[in-house]
């Protein structure tokens, strides 16, 4: 820590505040109190907007019908919602398991070289962009596949989840005291049984809570499922096939020139946002009322 | 983080099993053990795997376009895809011109947030204010871009762009003078540079306040109250006590947000107006790196057309992962000591 506080010369101290120090100080609680409300404006701008477009366009047609063509009113995203259902199922059935096993790797056996190694790598993988992540998918499985699909999504989204999880679900294996650990020992529990049985389930409301973060942020991305999952007019229930999903169907109808379609576009925006916030208060509560807080 | 002490291996069981009787069979459970540890080792390698293969898919995928162009791809400004003539800097120009504009207007906003929350606003407001700026970093990219285009743009296009254009276009007789468009000049179309800047600053901004409240949190509380009991204001308190010593960390929140900038795809996407020209004016239309693989990617007819694209995305990847290493190197260096200090 460098010295920063030099000794003041005895005037310097009693010296009573100047006019200028006061004036600065009462300025700078000022402007940081404003700051405030210039962040929060827009965050209550766009949830504010969202309710007031969307909740009008929100209506049984819409959660239940497909997309009409163009010209025609009504019409509705259910293949869009049930899109991302698939999507994040296929998503998390991939990167969940391979999450949670890296992150117990991490904590039981990674305390050495190779451990940092996968720790640097798992970090690294959290800061590519999505949209790079769609590149590498589509190198994957679309050029292999030889057309869009819904796993092609899945893929790109599991990538995304796994640095998120593998991190989250060290940390809080981390936080489970050894002596927990050493008890299970001693009672004769090999060390699988331990890690599996013992260590993750008591961490189990901590590792839910990575989960969840994990999955409210590859709910709503859109940039790697633009050339993987590439979006569809129609049902589709089939993994190779390509599939509509709610944010590629919010930009789509965003950037078209048809009225009826912005409207469905903030209608879906509204149920995308009211699906992350959900699942991201739930995890709040969860993991303020769970055995282990969550780590923010 | 406390790390565990090393673990005592279950070995000990199996040694004593002569002489008293086992409690459970230690028949195979080191054959088990053995293949556990090898399953989640394999997860790990998966990971190390992942970081391999993007590397390996960018590089294989864009050896057509680097051989062609070579390093002059990137300060070549033609994008042809008709006649196969490719460059990227229109791209490099448009990212680095909106990160740096996203970054001037969310800096200030974000560093003057985390001082709010850490240390001005009343206890009950923390947690509330806190989880709030948050949730500016869980709303979706698609959804930024869905306000902004129907908010943001036509309020910039009837209020902000007049209103500069008409107070700061005096700028343009200076940056003339270099035989450039001045900042503010030009039509306001409300789509364009100032646009992909401020919905990006918004999206940044909870990055770096977070990051700079947890370096803030780091320090101790002891050099606040030493600060304080010299007679300094609350703010004289802040400036020497806190953020001098924060700053390390706060200019690595302050890097992982340009990270994130650089990489944000849709919501610039939608507001940037995706022409690749350069214009020094901000009200012009521009395009971003990750904006052009967004737009063009499926589309992309012809193996070099679609190679250059990825080489774009090379270029992207290796930029904003030098820049989170970076990021996570400064603020380490101010948070490493943090939990053994706190117990104090």
């Amino acid at each position: 820590m460098p010295e920063t506080v030099t000794a003041p010369s005895d005037a310097a101290v009693v010296a009573p505040l100047s006019l200028w120090r006061r004036a600065m100080n009462l300025l700078v609680t000022f402007a940081a109190g404003a700051s405030v409300i210039l962040v929060l404006l827009p965050l209550g701008a766009v949830f504010g907007y969202l309710v007031y477009k969307g909740i009008g366009s929100i209506n049984w047609a819409f959660l239940t019908q497909i997309p009409k063509p163009v010209g025609e009113a009504g019409g509705g995203m259910a293949n869009a919602i049930a899109g991302t259902a698939f999507l994040l199922l296929i998503a998390s059935s991939l990167g969940v398991p391979i999450g949670i096993g890296a992150g117990i790797y991490l904590a039981e056996y990674g305390r050495n070289r190779f451990g940092n190694l996968i720790r640097f790598t798992a970090d690294v993988l959290n800061g590519v962009p999505s949209i790079i992540v769609g590149i590498v998918a589509y190198g994957l499985v679309v050029l292999s596949q030889g057309h869009f699909s819904a796993l092609a999504g899945g893929v790109a989204l599991a990538i995304m989840m796994i640095p998120t999880i593998t991190r989250t679900t060290e940390e809080m294996l981390l936080l489970v005291p050894n002596t927990v650990r050493e008890a299970a020992y001693g009672l004769g529990v090999s060390q699988w049984r331990t890690a599996l049985s013992i260590t993750l389930r008591t961490a189990t409301s901590g590792v839910i809570t990575g989960v969840m973060l994990a999955f409210a942020r590859v709910a709503g991305e859109t940039a790697p499922l633009l050339f993987t999952a590439f979006g569809n007019q129609y049902w589709n229930w089939k993994i190779n096939q390509p599939t509509a999903a709610l944010s590629l169907q919010i930009f789509t109808y965003a950037i078209s020139p048809f009225d009826e379609w912005h409207r469905q576009a903030w209608a879906g925006a509204l149920i995308l946002i009211v699906l992350i916030v959900l699942s991201v208060s739930a995890v709040r509560i969860a993991a303020s009322h769970g055995m282990l807080k969550g780590s923010n | 983080m406390p790390g565990p002490q090393p673990v005592a291996k279950p070995e000990v069981v199996a040694n004593s099993k002569s002489q008293a009787e086992p409690l459970i069979k230690a028949g195979n459970s080191h054959i088990a053990d053995r293949a556990f540890y090898v399953a989640m080792l394999c997860c790990g390698l998966c990971v190390l795997a992942l970081v391999g293969l993007i590397v390996y898919e960018l590089i294989t995928k864009s050896s057509l376009s680097w051989h062609a162009f070579g390093s002059r791809f990137f300060f070549r400004s033609e994008w042809d895809p008709v006649n196969e003539q490719f460059g990227a800097f229109p791209f490099v120009y448009g990212t680095i011109v909106s990160s740096i504009l996203a970054l001037l207007l969310a800096v200030p906003l974000a560093i003057g947030v985390a001082v709010f929350i850490t240390e001005m606003c009343p206890r009950w407001l923390k947690g509330p204010l806190a989880f709030t700026t948050e949730l500016l970093a869980a709303i979706p990219s698609v959804i930024y871009g869905l306000w902004a285009i129907f908010v943001l743009v036509p309020l910039l296009r009837t209020y902000l762009e007049p209103f500069l254009a008409r107070y700061f276009g005096w700028t343009s007789g200076i940056t003339h003078r270099f035989g450039f468009q001045g900042p503010f000049e030009g039509p306001p179309f409300g789509i364009g540079m100032l646009a992909a800047g401020i919905i990006l600053a918004i999206m940044v901004v909870p990055i770096i306040s977070s990051i700079t409240r947890e370096v803030m949190t780091a320090v101790p509380q002891q050099q606040r109250e030493a600060v304080l009991a010299l007679g300094a204001t609350r703010w004289e308190m802040i400036r020497t006590g806190v953020l001098r010593n924060a700053r390390a960390g706060i200019l690595g929140g302050v890097i992982l947000g340009l990270g994130r900038a650089l990489g944000e795809t849709m919501a610039v996407t939608m507001v940037i107006g995706n022409r690749p020209e350069i214009a020094a004016s901000l009200f012009a239309p521009g395009y971003t790196m990750a904006s052009v693989i967004a737009n063009e990617f499926s589309e992309a007819t012809g193996d070099v057309y679609l190679s250059a694209l990825v080489e774009v995305g090379l270029a992207l990847f290796i930029v904003t992962i030098i820049v989170n290493i970076l990021a996570q190197f400064l603020v380490w260096t101010v948070t490493r000591g943090t939990p053994a200090r706190s117990h104090a």
